[in-house]
């Protein structure tokens, strides 16, 4: 929100990035990482303690599809005020998308050898494809899709939305209703998207092999690669003029409805292009983690996004990824050394985050450096918290 | 009935004047008969209508019938180690051992064990239980027995209970229709069977129509067949309302307290579902408590549990209130990220204390079993009970609301916070037992669903998103808005069923509640005026 008051008029190019310090850090962070996390993993020897491992490589490379979905979550909640409940639908049809395209890529490596149809279809009694999976044998097409369908999702239901003013906890709901019913719906074998199981066995994405080291490797260079592109899209777009009246619409709808403003084209529009990106992170999670199922629809899935944009800091877009990677880090972290205590830990940051940190990390350290010039002490951050609940208090 | 009593000769005649003198004599005849005289008095027996003959004759059918050889007394006698006990079959009682060389076994062989199991068939007919004589009224109204006759034709006569009677002679008309050669018979029990719009009688109708028999036989059939498919569809739309109804109550109960704290409050409370759970488990504690200590009273557990979970549910609604909620008075969206994460430690403290598998909740034994209306219309009673005690927890809400002295500062407090605080109002109080009530409602939500559902701590999650639709459905801040939008989602979900399966008919509903809320942002029943807007 700060670098966003600070914002100059008039410009061009991608001078939108040269005020913009904490996003500078984070795309520098990004691009170290996506190069010289290859050479830490590849070219050092695995006797060396500098070697990464692979299984960290796709750990992190999961980590940054997820920071994209909070970055697309942040877009429309941090900017527009929009709350979306159901943000995991759009990364699962991207998912799906992608699943779809690498189920074709088996051919007749399945377990029945079926060239025609893939096995989950041959188990149905499907004799052929049904008519939605044409095209997704190229791959083209299927990234296409990727994009292209959770859009024509958001800008349906949004159309339907935004239209009548449907927002604020109402539109929450609904969001959650939509999520719920997709789950719904794609549990079921009819629907033709492999039922219970999803789709799962991908073998290879454009020919090369899912397994090496060199594909892991790949994958999580294109996550970074699509984080940094996402994050200069939607600094870009907030940044805009576009982006100050989607920040007015935040803070007073009905007002930038008054003064003529076209409420509802601005929140489709931003609406649209955040479950586009969802669609993306859904992509490249999906050859990352083998599979991609219903269970990605979950209702409860899609608001644990929404706790990765409070935790960074909502608002800040940089934040977003930051809470994304760091959240998820906690609970491979958590469910790995004490699983019983990780849905405590989960609850116990929603409640704490939303009444202590409002504004997140990114919020609190800038808040914090603003006072504090130079380093500061860990006291004067207790401190800080401390007031803010007594502001609390008082205010309640 | 005059033909087939012919046809029947010996059987029928052996009805007609039965004594309860002629079951001794009949029973003692058996010592000394040969199977010939062991058929007569097996007929007679049977026909007696004595309330001993089904005993005497179930010891027969399994070898179990002796006489003593000295007085040719017949005994029941039961081979317990090296000896036999032996009981009088003429009173039931026990009148001790006996060895086995000083009786004797009378003989049974397979034509007499076909004639015993037909005329124990019928005999329960004659049965002191009501339901036991419906049973076996259906039973031969599936085997069609042609020997059942007779003791039918006696049960009808004797028959008190209306409901049962119906089904004699349904089973009656159905072996005349089945059996019998003369056209006239059949058709008098077509015309019979057509009062009874059962799908037992439909099927037997249907073969009746499509089979070899006399065009006007065939006709009438087709003709009873249409009406009774048009009233097994009107009555089958009747269960689906019911279920429906079923159906919507649940939802009533589940979103009531909702209604109450995000309709009144505006508190998007996503542990609502985790606080029904709560009332769920606590149903199982009291039950638990009283199996170990009062296990004759179980039945009344139920009545405990309701108060009890009520107030379970209801302190920690209260705690959630002063603990997390009014530090987010104002930020819905905030307040529904922070439930959220309450509901997330309230699953995970359940399963850590109880264990993540279901836990065991019995239904009372006046809350189970069946009324059945009619042909194929079953209400349970459970589902019957549920329904009522939805309607008494809404009503008793709108009277605590609009009655008493609380309900007046609740609805003060949230019309005009600042003015009721400056009239005394204390409106923090008022605030957490607010809370507390509709999370209290949420906890008896819970002992209701307990009885139909599995509980366990996920238990919650399967209301939380029906129970918002219903509310914003219905329309926030109205209760009656919230029973109407439970009804009707309940109804149109059981009418969509048959046609689409239990996942695509919820799927149309959610996707309809979407388009709806587009249409009518605010609810069936939206409230007026400036309280819109905030």
């Amino acid at each position: 929100m700060a670098s966003n008051m600070l914002a100059p008029e008039n410009r061009s190019g991608f001078a939108f990035l040269l005020t913009d310090t904490g996003g500078k850090v984070m795309l520098a962070i990004l691009l170290f990482a996506v190069i010289i996390v290859p050479v830490f993993n590849l070219w050092v020897p695995e006797t060396s303690p500098f070697h990464l491992s692979t299984f960290f490589v796709g750990l992190f490379g999961k980590y940054l599809t997820f920071a994209l979905l909070a970055l697309s979550v942040d877009l429309i909640w941090g900017y527009c005020g929009i709350l979306s409940l159901g943000h995991g639908a759009f990364f699962a049809l991207g998912g799906y998308a992608m699943g779809m395209y690498m189920m074709r890529q088996i051919g007749d490596r399945g377990v029945y050898g079926n060239p025609n149809v893939p096995d989950f279809m041959v188990f149905l009694n499907w004799p052929e494809l049904p008519w939605y999976w044409y095209g997704f044998d190229n791959f083209g097409f299927a990234m296409l899709m990727v994009i292209v369908v959770p859009g024509i999702l958001a800008f349906v239901f949004g159309w339907f939305a935004f239209r009548s003013r449907v927002s604020g906890v109402y539109l929450s709901i609904i969001t959650q209703a939509l999520t719920y019913a997709m789950m719904l719906a794609f549990f079921r074998n009819d629907m033709g998207f492999g039922g219970n199981n999803g789709l799962t066995d991908f073998k290879d994405l454009l020919g090369f092999n899912l397994a090496t080291d060199g594909m892991r490797i790949t994958l999580f260079m294109l996550s970074g690669v699509a984080v940094a592109l996402g994050y200069v899209l939607c600094r870009y777009i907030v940044s805009s003029k576009l982006g100050r009246v989607l920040v007015a619409i935040r803070d007073s709808e009905s007002r930038t409805r008054f003064m003529g403003y076209r409420v509802e084209y601005y929140q489709l529009f931003v609406f649209t292009i955040s479950a586009m990106l969802a669609g993306v992170a859904g992509a490249l999670y999906v050859p990352q983690v083998g599979i991609i199922n219903p269970s990605e629809f979950l209702p409860a899935n899609s608001i644990e996004i929404v706790i990765w944009v409070a935790i960074g800091g909502r608002g800040s877009l940089y934040g977003a990824v930051l809470g994304g990677v760091l959240v998820n880090y906690a609970k491979s972290y958590l469910t790995g050394a004490f699983p019983e205590v990780w849905l405590y830990a989960l609850g116990a940051l929603f409640i704490f985050s939303t009444i202590f940190f409002p504004k997140g990390i990114v919020g609190s350290v800038t808040a914090f450096n603003v006072k504090h010039s130079v380093g500061g002490s860990i006291a004067g951050l207790l401190q800080r918290i401390v007031n803010r609940m007594r502001q609390n208090l008082k205010g309640a | 009935m005059l033909v087939l009593a012919i046809l029947l000769g010996g059987i029928t005649a052996a009805t007609t004047g039965a004594q309860a003198g002629e079951f001794e004599d009949a029973l003692a005849s058996l010592a000394k008969a040969k199977t010939k005289g062991k058929i007569a008095a097996i007929n007679v027996i049977a026909a007696s209508g004595d309330e001993r003959a089904a005993d005497a004759l179930t010891a027969f059918l399994g070898g179990n019938l002796y006489f003593r050889k000295a007085d040719k007394k017949i005994l029941v006698a039961e081979k317990s180690g090296a000896v036999y006990v032996l009981t009088d079959p003429l009173t039931s009682k026990e009148i001790g051992q006996s060895k086995k060389s000083k009786i004797k076994k009378i003989r049974v062989n397979n034509r007499l064990r076909k004639l015993l199991r037909g005329v124990l068939g019928g005999l329960t007919l004659l049965a002191k239980d009501p339901d036991k004589r419906r049973a076996a009224a259906d039973a031969v109204f599936k085997s069609r027995a042609l020997s059942a006759i007779p003791v039918l034709e006696q049960a009808i006569e004797r028959e008190q209970v209306a409901g049962v009677k119906e089904r004699l002679v349904m089973a009656r008309a159905a072996i005349a229709l089945d059996k019998s050669n003369i056209e006239a018979e059949r058709l008098a029990a077509i015309a019979t069977l057509a009062a009874f719009a059962v799908p037992e009688v439909r099927s037997l109708l249907g073969s009746i129509a499509n089979s070899k028999a006399s065009e006007a036989v065939r006709a009438a059939a087709a003709n009873a067949l249409v009406d009774i498919e048009s009233r097994l569809a009107f009555w089958n739309g009747v269960g689906n309302v019911f279920q429906g109804i079923s159906l919507g109550s649940v939802l009533l109960l589940a979103a009531v307290g909702l209604a109450i704290t995000f309709g009144v409050m505006g508190v998007i409370n996503m542990a609502h579902g985790e606080l029904v759970m709560i009332g769920a488990y606590t149903t199982f504690m009291v039950q638990e408590v009283f199996r170990n200590y009062f296990p004759e009273a179980f039945d009344w557990s139920i009545l405990v549990a309701i108060p009890a979970a009520f107030l379970v549910a209801g302190a920690f609604g209260i705690a959630i209130e002063r603990g997390v909620i009014r530090y987010l008075y104002g930020r819905p969206l905030e307040t529904l990220l922070a439930t959220w994460g309450l509901s997330l430690i309230l699953q995970q403290l359940m399963r850590t204390i109880f264990g993540p598998t279901n836990q065991e909740v019995g239904n009372p034994s006046w809350m189970s079993g069946a009324v059945e209306v009619t042909g194929g219309l079953v209400l349970t009673y459970n589902r019957m009970w549920i329904i009522a005690f939805s309607l008494m927890v809404l009503i008793s809400l709108v009277i605590v609301l609009k009655k008493t002295a609380f309900g007046l500062q609740m609805r003060a407090v949230t019309q005009n916070r600042a003015m009721a605080s400056s009239m005394g109002i204390r409106t923090g109080l008022i605030d957490a037992l607010t809370f507390g009530l509709g999370s209290g409602i949420a906890g008896m939500a819970g002992v209701a669903i307990s009885q139909i559902d599995n509980v366990s701590p996920n238990l919650g999650q399967n209301y939380i998103i029906d129970s918002f639709m219903v509310v914003v459905f219905g329309g926030v801040g109205n209760l009656w808005g919230t029973l109407v939008g439970a009804f009707s989602l309940g109804i149109v979900n059981k009418f969509m069923e048959p046609f689409t399966g239990t996942v695509l008919a919820k799927i149309f509903v959610l996707v309809a509640i979407i388009l709806f809320i587009q249409k009518r942002p605010r609810g069936l029943f939206a409230l007026k005026g400036r309280a819109v807007e905030n």
